[in-house]
């Protein structure tokens, strides 16, 4: 138990005066701009924005600087600010169909309509430190290949041309105007939904999800994935402003998505059809919306009549477990005073021991 | 993605469906963009406030799959704000980010666009070029993700035996 203390006020502020001068580093060097981190960090930035649950690539940017690159922290300053902001409402639901691609991939498919586009991967490279990054004149400006046309207006997920052939469950919006569940204002329930999953999975840290869909390609849960599709790119935002009663496009916002095909679920009413994982995120966040569609469709297992078996499957386990806000919370308050709360443990084990010493003495005479 | 195309915007009247298009136009340009447009409006009317620029968030939905039922992937920052022209339209803005600036510009020439005398002069002075460099940007991507366009070729098990 944690019982407060007073005091130590100069101590703290020096300690935060300290913080910023080893945050500055070197003042020989030329400090760290915000649009720097937000041009060349920009990995770094997205993954912030995914697992702070605010889309704002500035915002985002200063809590990484102010973190000195502590993802995790910046993470938490990215969350403890989101409670300033006055909410508006909620979007109509993104369109992925209609984004602007600029990567698309599939494992599952070779020829597909629109066609595989790499775009911006670090797929295929290898993986060599390249040190011309390290050179004190720079990389310049480097120019990627601009090709003569555009990639093809027509994109259709690779999900729904399975789709036509009822190979592949259907993803089919039910109650569309009915509540969806919302972390930010109700606690979590269980059994949880997909809704409340699904946003829970959004957020959640990405080195958690990682090791937890490691898991189920290791025999922790059954899935046996391809990667149907995985894609990047923009999709407008639409809003209804109470004002107009229609919906206006507010911005955009970059997201990569995941749509993972497993195997088959039979019942004695459908025949054998391929399983779906879903996985998306803010950004270019591919490693985070592979694992994230992993561990949704080991989730699924209740729904799909599965026993549930391994960690990934255990929805309790992975829901309370997976947002590294609250992580980092619970087992950093460990550094906090615990003074108390230790005296009485003192205490105890003191006339323990004596007890012990007591007992031996006697059973020795 | 040219202009909002939500449930529902096939009811919307002419006046509607054109608002529609540019208040997303506006949204999406680029605050620097709208600086100069408006530094190249000969007229800079007066307005006052209904509502002040006031930053906030919205909650972004999702769809399951990206067709199936909706989830909360997350909250984006925006920010909104309400005017009144002289000549009593009404202008509103509504806009990705915390650039009060950004708001302000798009309400008023929401505002000044519902003047019916001067909308074709400033679709075609201001909607159109931000529009097409919205989808300049938008082609210059694209065509650089085609320069990656891949054709995989599988090798048959054993074939070099």
């Amino acid at each position: 138990m944690y019982v407060a203390v007073k005091g130590g006020e100069e101590a703290i502020l020096n300690a935060h005066k300290l913080i910023a001068e080893e945050r500055r580093g070197d003042t020989v060097l030329p400090e760290l701009s915000l649009d720097q981190i937000k041009e060349q960090m920009q990995l770094a930035v997205d993954r912030v924005m995914t697992e702070g649950s605010l889309y704002d690539r500035d915002l985002a940017a200063l809590a990484i600087k102010q973190a000195q690159g502590d993802l995790v922290e910046a993470i938490f300053l990215l969350r403890a600010y989101r409670t300033t902001l006055a909410r508006f409402g909620e979007t109509q639901p993104i369109d992925t169909a209609k984004m602007a691609v600029r990567r698309r991939i599939s494992a599952a498919y070779k020829d597909l309509p629109g066609g595989q586009v790499l775009g911006p991967s670090y797929d295929y490279t290898h993986r060599l430190l390249d040190f011309a990054l390290a050179a004190e004149e720079g990389v310049g400006a480097p120019q990627a290949t601009v090709a003569k046309e555009a990639v093809d207006e027509d994109m259709p997920r690779v999900t729904d041309i399975l789709n036509h052939e009822g190979l592949i469950e259907e993803e089919i919006a039910c109650d569309d105007d009915g509540p969806v569940a919302d972390l930010t204002r109700d606690p979590m329930e269980f059994p949880a939904d997909r809704d409340m999953r699904l946003q829970n999975l959004a957020r959640g840290d990405e080195g958690f999800l990682l090791a937890l869909g490691y898991s189920t390609q290791r025999g922790y849960g059954r899935n046996h994935p391809f990667a149907g599709e995985i894609r990047l790119g923009e999709v407008a935002v639409e809003f209804v402003p109470e004002e107009l009663g229609f919906a206006i496009e507010i911005g955009e916002v970059t997201v990569t998505e995941c749509q993972m095909i497993n195997q088959f679920a039979g019942s004695a009413e459908r025949p054998p059809q391929f399983t779906r994982g879903y996985g998306l995120a803010f950004g270019h966040c591919e490693r985070k919306t592979m694992a994230m569609a992993l561990v949704d469709r080991a989730l699924r297992a209740r729904e799909l009549d599965e026993s549930i078996e391994y960690p990934a499957q255990d929805e309790e386990f992975v829901l309370y477990h997976s947002d590294n806000v609250e992580a980092s919370g619970f087992v950093q308050h460990l550094k906090l005073p615990h003074y108390v709360d230790f005296q009485s443990e003192l205490q105890l084990i003191r006339s323990l021991r004596r007890r012990h010493d007591e007992d031996h003495l006697e059973a020795a005479e | 993605m040219d202009a909002a195309s939500s449930e529902g915007s096939e009811a919307l009247d002419p006046d509607q469906a054109a608002r529609q298009r540019w208040m997303s136009v506006l949204a999406k340009a680029r605050l620097a963009e709208l600086e100069s447009a408006w530094d190249e409006m000969p007229e800079k009317p007066d307005f006052a406030w209904l509502r002040a620029p006031q930053s906030g968030m919205v909650m972004l939905r999702a769809r399951s799959g990206g067709t199936g039922s909706q989830f909360n992937l997350g909250q984006m920052t925006v920010t909104r704000c309400a005017l009144r022209l002289e000549n009593g339209n009404a202008g509103l803005g509504y806009v990705q980010g915390r650039s009060k600036r950004h708001a302000e510009l798009a309400a008023i020439f929401d505002a000044l666009l519902q003047d019916e005398a001067k909308t074709v002069e400033l679709e075609a002075k201001v909607i159109a070029p931000l529009l097409a460099r919205q989808k300049g940007r938008r082609e210059e991507a694209s065509r650089k993700a085609n320069a990656t366009k891949v054709n995989f070729f599988t090798l048959v098990r054993g074939e070099n035996d």
